[in-house]
């Protein structure tokens, strides 16, 4: 019980300081490397506040190349994942341009911090490698940091705001109403802000409220108090990961009922906030409830071997290594520089959607349809999974899929 | 009208400094009394959040709410047993490597059983609502988290201060080596200090569950405010952590209703500042071994 002299309340702060870099630690998962397979990187954060969708990530690409192997792989030869935790972009690149040089991996997919897709991208640019990004959604990364061999099958921030933004005019949420915003304090949440701003004001909405939220923050209630206090028509969330869980739980703590809305959003944040917490209406790229013969299928085969629906983040890794499998056989050859020229001559892929999606060449975005969906009360859920319900997809039958794609603004040079 | 606004953030922050207090409280008295840099302290309140997800559909809200603590406080009995009681008589940067590492393994470990993404848990119904104060909006279920905090830190200054048990180990905490002389075993006292301060972050687990997400990284979220109210507060003292706490959630409340980006930073600069002022902290005692 006796103590050494040099105990003081040093040793506290020091104990803060630990606990701030405990908040910053990762484990990397390295699954060792064969020869004659065709090795795929795949690189996303699986610690961290981004950890819960990096998980479904996984998911999804593990499915995907269990599907493909079972069908006697790709060229003749099995896909092995070589999976890593990307933690930050410092790390992110560092392991990036490991899984190149020493794994020898064909390509990369992965990443839903922009930050990191950024670091990882200027590695695939360098080492002339295809990078899927799957989760990050800065229109920048589609403008000014946009290179050859970075694409994107995740929608960007402009995308999710078109498409929640079509619903909201609808519902007469936009024209005339004082709109009220939530926004993370990084570069995702001002990105995101920026384009919603945008949007809304063009729709004749106006702000009478933006707050920049830190990312540490856990209690939202002075935040919910000057909402009650400015009684605006709407609020709209630029929150991004566990954040929303948190500030959806407290809403309803709060009792207020302007409706919600989010620019940003993923299905797993809405599922761990619990039942009578979840309301509003959101924007996704795809959801467990697209009914297409190729959707059902993938529901299905997720379900039955996760317990669980696939989420949104499960679907933009899946489709990746299934894009890049189909790529490879129709190429007849894992080379990496002409994978990225078929990627980038038009071809088409079923995405378990409607309409076939394609990655246009000006910015290598994946162009698609988009969703969006309204909760649930919570009479009406089925289960734990059961919380929205769909209201249709964005653009119309008759529309070019292109109206949603951020503006060809000639920020991105990779065709000059 | 704005007079009316900074009072009811001022008010509010009171209520969010139940919340503080709630998290702080295990970690000040595990470290006042056992002189343990409990980076782990986090972990078990991840602990005490899963613990009332997976009973509360058993047992109900009611039976987690007692459950969980209970547990989490043997948890600790059995972490103290195995490792803190090696390490009160060794350089104190050992037991803060000690739990910065039981740190990752529990929240690694709750990765690996209960997955990432967050886990849904609710208020339960009937402790849903508000309740109005004039114009004032208060969540029923943050005036019950608020009682439970009162509750909890009034209990255990009792037990400290006015027990026999509380004398013994307020002597252990000033002069060990004299009170083992009067033929005292410290060791039972620190078991029971080290069951109370974790049982106490198993506690605000469960409370604070229904309001904020329930996933592995939840502890290491909460761990660094609950490190700067104690500083804030100032060794040793009850009061000086409940004074701290309250102090945090109105400044936090204060600084999110006039610059909302400085929202977290605030705390961080009101330690600083109460630092140069009192570097012992606002109501921080004189300890021997300390100075």
């Amino acid at each position: 019980m006796a103590h050494s002299d040099d105990l003081t309340r040093r040793m506290l702060l020091k104990g803060a300081a630990g606990a701030t870099a405990l908040a910053g630690l990762g484990m990397p998962a390295i699954v060792k490397a064969q020869s004659d397979v065709i090795r795929i990187g795949h690189l996303t954060p699986i610690t961290g506040f981004l950890g819960p969708l990096g998980e479904f990530a996984q998911m999804g690409v593990q499915l995907a190349a269990e599907e493909i192997n079972a069908a006697g792989g790709v060229l003749g030869r099995k896909i092995e994942l070589v999976m890593e935790d990307s933690v930050n972009p410092q790390t992110a690149s560092a392991k990036a341009e490991r899984l190149i040089e020493r794994d020898k991996v064909a390509m990369i997919i992965g990443e839903i911090s922009s930050a990191s897709a950024l670091a990882i991208g200027q590695v695939a640019n360098r080492t002339k490698t295809v990078f899927i990004n799957t989760g990050a959604n800065s229109d920048a990364l589609r403008g000014e940091s946009c290179n050859p061999f970075m694409f994107h099958i995740e929608a960007a921030n402009s995308m999710m705001v078109r498409s929640v933004g079509t619903y909201l005019k609808n519902e007469n949420l936009i024209k005339g109403k004082k709109w009220y915003s939530l926004t993370a304090d990084y570069a995702f949440g001002h990105d995101l802000f920026k384009v919603a701003k945008k949007f809304v004001s063009e729709n004749g909405g106006e702000f009478i409220g933006e707050e920049l939220v830190p990312t540490d923050a856990t209690d939202f209630s002075p935040y919910l108090l000057k909402i009650r206090q400015a009684r605006p028509d709407v609020v709209a969330s630029n929150l991004a990961g566990n954040q929303i869980t948190n500030f959806i739980k407290q809403y309803a703590e709060y009792g207020l009922q302007f409706p919600i809305t989010g620019f940003g959003f993923d299905t797993a944040v809405a599922w761990g906030a619990g039942q009578g917490n979840f309301s509003g209406i959101w924007p996704l790229i795809w959801h467990h409830m697209v009914d297409t013969p190729s959707s059902r299928k993938y529901v299905e085969a997720f379900t039955k071997k996760y317990g669980k629906p696939p989420e949104n983040q499960s679907w933009g890794d899946y489709n990746s290594l299934k894009i890049v499998a189909q790529s490879f056989d129709e190429l007849k050859s894992p080379d990496p520089q002409k994978l990225a020229e078929h990627l980038r001559k038009g071809a088409k892929f079923d995405i378990l959607k409607n309409r076939e999606g394609y990655f246009r060449p000006y910015d290598n975005q994946m162009v698609q349809q988009m969703y969006a969906v309204r909760a649930k009360e919570p009479g009406k859920m089925a289960n734990q999974w059961d919380i929205y319900e769909p209201l249709g997809s964005v653009p119309g039958p008759n529309e070019d899929l292109e109206v949603l794609a951020p503006p060809k603004d000639g920020t991105c040079k990779i065709q000059a | 009208m704005a007079f009316v606004f900074i009072l009811e953030q001022v008010l509010n922050g009171l209520l969010v400094g139940a919340y503080y207090l709630l998290i702080a409280l295990g970690l000040s008295l595990i470290f006042s009394l056992g002189g343990i840099v409990n980076l782990a302290h986090g972990a078990f309140y991840a602990v005490g959040a899963y613990l009332a997800v997976t009973l509360a559909p058993r047992i109900g809200f009611a039976g987690a709410f007692v459950a969980s603590p209970v547990l989490v406080a043997l948890l600790g009995v059995t972490v103290e047993r195995l490792f803190f009681r090696r390490f009160y008589r060794s350089d104190p940067i050992l037991s803060l490597l000690l739990t910065f590492g039981l740190a990752m393994i529990i929240e690694q470990s709750l990765r690996m059983i209960f997955g990432a993404a967050p886990l849904p848990f609710s208020i339960p119904p009937a402790l849903r609502g508000q309740v109005f104060v004039g114009d004032f909006i208060y969540p029923r279920y943050r005036l019950i988290i608020f009682g439970v905090a009162l509750a909890a830190v009034t209990a255990t200054w009792f037990l400290v201060y006015r027990t026999a048990f509380g004398r013994v180990v307020r002597a252990g905490v000033q002069n060990p080596d004299m009170v083992e002389a009067l033929g005292i075993s410290l060791q039972p006292y620190m078991t029971a200090i080290a069951a109370i301060g974790i049982g106490l972050a198993g506690l605000a687990g469960v409370l604070l569950a229904p309001i904020s997400g329930v996933h592995p990284a939840m502890g290491a979220e909460i761990l660094t405010a609950a490190f700067v109210v104690v500083v804030i507060g100032g060794l040793g003292s009850f009061w000086g952590v409940i004074a701290a706490a309250a102090l945090v959630g109105v400044v936090r409340g204060l600084t999110i209703y006039f610059f909302p980006p400085a929202g977290e930073a605030s705390m961080y600069l009101l330690m600083a500042l109460v630092l140069l002022v009192r570097p012992r902290g606002l109501l921080g005692e004189r300890i021997q071994k300390f100075e």
